[in-house]
């Protein structure tokens, strides 16, 4: 079961990719998706088993390296963090399979497409069952070109390549730090096996590198690694041109799973991160900045798809900030319950661009919820849960969230609460101008479109319905395992919290107007918002056009690509140009180049010389001998 | 006698060398000729290969002792004997040559039409060489070998390359040379010095510092022009463009690695103070190499030289790990250069099935080849991403292991070379882009036929490979670990007792 968790998606890709020409469309998509089913069974009683049962377990499989005492083996790790991720990945894989099969029924490579998707799925299980940080590695490398496949898969459009590259290159900037924090972990524990190096975590705290704490060096370059994959401020561009993939993918792997590795890592690093205070302090303040970052450019922004990816990528802040003030637990219960409705959302966007031949502009929607009640339904679910509105999943999560943030009583977690609460409304803000904007008002479609506007087929809606009821329920009914009374018992050692952190328990005790405050928030953003697109669509256009410099800021994404095309990409196309025109064929070519010349200019003087007079030999053999004479003279009488 | 009970290792090398006897003596018309020229060829480096397989079979992991050791007196009144084994280190190499070679004829078969007996042969005699000098034991015997690869090796890139190959065969020629005549007066110091020319026994030969300074400079000079390091390298993109695609796979796959062979032959084990001393020229060298080599592929618009130039970076992994001398390192290298030997020369190969049907290297001629071969993007795809260090693939174990290596010595070298998995995704995906995806632009480009079954055969090997030190690296990383940790740990012994005599 442990085995077949992990590798029946490989099966299925496997079988969809290599035997898709015979197999044809329909049975590929079929046996992808049988799998994938498979898999979700072994997965949820893999769960029920480890987690609820405490079965933990080491499934080895072979020895993958072994070179002077650096030593991987393949291995499957099940404990109840990596098998809550399992749980979670399979069964949210196998309902955005089902909902492809219905999303790319018009596509012509179909299983290429659902290939690529149990790739993806097997990678991200080898990710969380990892054993040590190179098998860690090896699935973190494995989903990344399997986004990078995804993004670019319709390969004909030119912006569907450029995203897939940028995607593929801003992950690997992260994943130099990864590497060299992989070195360094092996240096200070002499391992990297994740046993041995929590269990010499103590002995490790003395050794110093470059004059700092060696701990606190692999924790900033491991988090620099998570926020390639997380998309953090920084390394977050990739994140919305991501959304060129088709939209299941979206839900996917930029939305559900992939995106969080980088939050898994930090809890399943927490042992080591638990003694690198510093490195938790810039996991917390980059967390909540990339949450109030992402969230200021979510507000403008006019594709459907983008809007929810920047929504994502300020959730993923959320985690960060979680994780940063030492409460993994709740990093990894809010990365849960993100996981269902932001699924949620970019299927249900995905249904509404189906439905609207392909539009993704919101600007050019509106009107159609009578046509498409179950979509409709299902956003506002994703939406409420999302904006963190009681009794819905988002809500435990979020709350949780900021309360440790408020609980932590430092500097960096207080600026973390701030940014998180204001981002919180601002959620709530842009949420319900998407809905309002792509479902109310007067259609702004063309007629013909119009027309089309039809609700999916079943096997879309099955999925969208059962990922609804998730968001709606995985909130309380795991809140008491995953940051309630009942957390120590169900991680059962699987996150770390050090003797020193007692941030969770002061989380339930904090003055009354903490839980209550991202409500608050919530609320207000949604009123905002109704108050705004509703009531008075003139507002927006004319505070767009007053703060036109702030407005552009934003809808511009603060500038971030044209500052780095400015200093990473031009720069490096100038370099090459000129260590290839100039370096190479110029200096390094021209020493031998010249060389050659200056041969053949004496190969020519030398003919000169060749008079063909007897008279010249002599004399010049005279001279030289004379010359060699006093030579040996000079020697013999020294 | 040895472990295969007959001189396997004379055999391998020699029979390659009666193969082209064999052809020589064909004689008739033109298309008969060829046909049985390629046909023997085939059969004989096939022959060739299943002989090698018995060193995979029979070596014996736990020693770092030389092995199938053979040995005939040559010139006893010089102490040069004709001397041949492997060990750990260069065993691989030899199984690495001999699969290649049937490889390149396959994919030879019908891209090369003109001269193809004597192509044929030209490339037998190559093979006979490469494994010669991986065998030799016998610094003579090695510099014979050495030197003789080059003859089959110009011949090949003059007289069946590109429109400028009169110009980069004598370019490919003269760095070589002119950087092995220094490495011959080196060898004649260090005969002159112990006596002997004797490998093994060198190996064990204490020479004095100052000697070793100059000598080591001679040994650099000459297999820094082979590895190719920054900044000699400008001799290979020439090569390779204008090399045939089995040339270029060749000349990838082995030729390259001879000189990093070379250090770990000569350099490391005979002269452990200098290299040390020298150390830090080397991994300044090898970061440059990285980076600027990277950054030139970037702007290449032929797709071969890109492919060359990244070549060129690997290397650089692959000397920075040679001198960081840890086990990792050392191991990462030897790695590094067996999936380089398999994955660039997969690569060339795919540029070869291009340039077979299209008969351009140009990057711009191509776009949206995806939907016209698709069997052979993916195939394209699979080797783009080894190139990049993709876990799973043959590249990674190596690389991997050359940075936790380097680290140890110095985290800022190991961070120049992780720049390298940047700058490496950077330019073979926009490579791929470029060539593979976007929308079919050029009207003649649709009518091309996918994979031939001839070609799936010649790259089927390559697959497994690629995939298989991927997944499994152990099976490699064995053969060279006790010959590993025997190098190492005798460097820090050299270097221990020569500080200890320096107090």
């Amino acid at each position: 079961m442990y085995v077949g968790a992990v590798f029946f998606p490989l099966l299925g890709a496997c079988l969809a990719g290599f035997l898709g020409r015979w197999l044809g469309d329909k049975a590929s998509q079929w046996v992808t998706v049988a799998c994938m089913a498979l898999a979700a069974a072994c997965g949820i009683g893999a769960f029920i088993q480890v987690a609820l049962h405490g079965a933990d377990g080491v499934v080895p499989i072979v020895t993958f390296i072994d070179v002077g005492g650096f030593e991987v083996e393949w291995a499957l790790r099940y404990d109840t963090l990596s098998v809550v991720m399992v749980a979670m990945v399979t069964f949210i894989s196998t309902l955005i399979h089902l909902y492809s099969v219905g999303y790319m029924s018009h596509d012509a490579t179909i299983p290429r497409f659902f290939a690529y998707l149990s790739l993806f799925t097997f990678m991200m299980l080898m990710l969380v069952t990892a054993d040590n940080l190179v098998q860690l590695f090896f699935g973190w490398e494995g989903v990344g070109l399997a986004s990078y496949l995804l993004i670019g898969y319709w390969y004909e459009k030119e912006s569907a390549n450029a995203a897939a590259m940028k995607a593929f290159i801003v992950n690997r900037v992260g994943d130099l730090f990864f590497m060299l924090g992989l070195a360094l972990t092996f240096w200070t524990f002499q391992s990297v096996e994740f046993d041995a190096i929590f269990s010499s975590v103590a002995v490790a705290q003395q050794v110093r590198f470059l004059g700092m704490p060696a701990l606190e060096v692999i924790g900033v370059l491991l988090f620099l690694g998570a926020c390639g994959k997380s998309a953090q401020l920084g390394l977050h561009t990739w994140l919305p041109d991501a959304m060129e993939g088709p939209t299941p993918v979206s839900a996917l792997i930029h939305a559900a799973t992939m995106v969080t590795a980088g939050v898994f890592l930090m809890a399943r690093m927490s042992p080591v991160m638990e003694y690198a205070p510093t490195a938790l302090a810039i996991v917390t303040i980059v967390g909540a900045s990339t949450a109030i970052f992402a969230a200021t450019i979510g507000c403008v922004q006019n594709d459907i798809k983008r809007i929810i990816a920047y929504s994502t990528c300020s959730q993923l802040g959320y985690m960060f900030f979680a994780a940063g003030v030492g409460v993994y637990q709740a990093a990894i219960f809010h990365l849960f319950t993100h996981a269902f409705f932001k699924a949620l959302l970019f299927l249900g966007a995905g249904s509404v661009i189906h439905a609207m031949s392909d539009e993704q502009d919101i600007r050019k929607m509106g009107g159609i919820w009578k046509k498409i009640p179950v979509t409709y339904a299902v956003m506002w679910i994703g939406s409420l849960a999302l904006a963190g509105i009681p009794l819905f999943a988002g809500y435990y999560s979020k709350d949780m969230v900021l309360e440790v943030a408020y609980a932590a009583h430092s500097g960096p977690g207080s600026y973390a609460f701030l940014m998180g609460l204001l981002a919180a409304f601002l959620t709530a803000f842009y949420s319900w101008r998407l809905l309002i904007l792509t479902f109310h008002g007067a259609p702004r479609a063309d007629h013909h479109t119009m027309e089309h506007v039809h609700e999916s087929p079943l096997v879309m809606l099955v999925p969208l319905l059962v990922l609804a009821v998730g968001a709606v329920v995985t909130g309380f009914l795991f809140y008491p395992l995953f940051v309630g009374e009942f957390q120590a018992t169900f991680w059962d050692g699987s996150i770390h919290n050090a003797a020193h952190n007692h941030v969770l328990e002061h989380a339930h005790h904090v003055p009354a107007w903490v839980p209550l405050a991202p409500t608050v928030a919530g609320v207000a953003g949604i009123a905002l918002a109704y108050a705004l697109y509703m009531f008075a669509p003139g507002i927006p256009g004319q505070l767009a056009a007053r703060f036109a410099g702030v407005y552009r800021f934003l809808l511009n994404k603060w500038y971030f690509d044209e500052l780095y095309d400015a200093i990473f990409v031009r720069p490096a196309l100038y370099l090459a140009r000129a260590f290839w025109k100039t370096g190479d064929a110029r200096l390094i070519d021209g020493v031998p180049n010249g060389a050659a010349d200056l041969a053949v200019q004496a190969a020519r003087g030398a003919v000169r010389i060749q008079t063909g007079r007897v008279a010249n030999y002599a004399f010049a053999m005279i001279i030289g001998l004379v010359l060699f004479l006093s030579l040996l003279l000079y020697g013999v009488a020294r | 006698m040895n472990a295969a009970g007959f001189p396997i290792l004379s055999l391998i090398t020699f029979l390659p060398l009666a193969g082209a006897f064999i052809i020589l003596m064909v004689r008739g018309e033109d298309a008969v000729v060829a046909r049985n020229a390629r046909w023997t060829a085939l059969w004989t480096s096939l022959i060739t290969l299943a002989l090698s397989l018995i060193l995979w079979a029979r070596f014996d992991f736990g020693t770092a002792e030389f092995q199938f050791v053979e040995r005939a007196e040559w010139l006893p009144e010089y102490r040069v004997a004709y001397h041949m084994g492997v060990d750990g280190i260069s065993v691989l190499f030899v199984l690495l040559s001999t699969l290649l070679t049937p490889l390149c004829i396959l994919a030879s078969w019908e891209s090369v039409q003109t001269r193809v007996r004597e192509y044929m042969v030209a490339f037998l005699v190559l093979e006979s060489m490469m494994v010669g000098m991986f065998c030799a034991l016998d610094f003579v015997v090695f510099y014979i070998f050495f030197e003789a690869v080059l003859i089959p090796m110009f011949l090949i890139i003059g007289v069946w390359g590109g429109a400028r190959r009169v110009y980069a065969a004598f370019k490919f020629f003269l760095y070589t040379l002119a950087g092995s005549l220094l490495m011959l007066l080196a060898l004649l110091a260090m005969w002159y010095h112990a006596g002997t020319t004797d490998i093994p026994t060198l190996m064990g030969t204490d020479f004095p510092r100052g000697m070793q300074f100059w000598l080591f400079l001679a040994f650099l000079v000459s297999f820094a022009v082979k590895v190719p390091m920054w900044p000699v390298h400008t001799w290979l993109p020439d090569a390779h463009v204008e090399a045939p695609t089995a040339g270029s796979v060749i000349l990838a796959g082995v030729l390259l690695k001879m000189g990093a062979y070379g250090f770990l032959r000569f350099s490391l084990p005979m002269l452990p103070q200098a290299s040390a001393e020298f150390a830090p020229l080397i991994f300044s060298l090898s970061v440059v190499a990285i980076v600027y080599t990277s950054l030139v592929a970037l702007a290449q618009e032929d797709m071969k030289k890109l492919i060359a130039y990244s070549s060129v970076a690997h290397m650089g992994i692959v000397t920075l790990g040679i001198f960081t001398f840890t086990q990792q390192g050392i191991s990462g290298a030897l790695f590094t250069m067996l999936s380089h030997g398999v994955v660039s020369g997969a690569l060339f190969l795919c540029v070869g099935v291009l340039y077979d049907r299209v008969h351009s290297r140009d990057i711009a001629r191509y776009g949206g080849v995806a939907k016209i071969m698709p069997a052979y993007a993916l195939i394209f795809m699979l080797f783009t991403m080894a190139s990049v260090a993709l876990p799973g693939t043959a590249g990674f174990p190596g690389e991997l292991l050359v940075i936790v290596g380097a680290f140890k010595v110095n985290p800022w070298v190991a961070l120049g070379a992780a720049t390298g998995m940047i700058l490496g995704a950077c330019y073979m995906l926009y490579l791929y882009r470029r060539v593979i995806f976007g929308k079919v632009t050029r009207g003649d480009l649709r009518t091309l036929l996918d994979l031939s079954p001839r070609e799936y055969a010649v790259f089927a090997p390559l697959i497994l490979l690629t995939l298989w030190m991927g997944v499994y690296p152990s099976s490699f990383l064995n053969f060279f670990e006790a010959s590993v940790a025997n190098l190492v740990a005798r460097h820090e012994a050299a270097l221990g007792a020569a500080r200890l005599a320096g107090m």
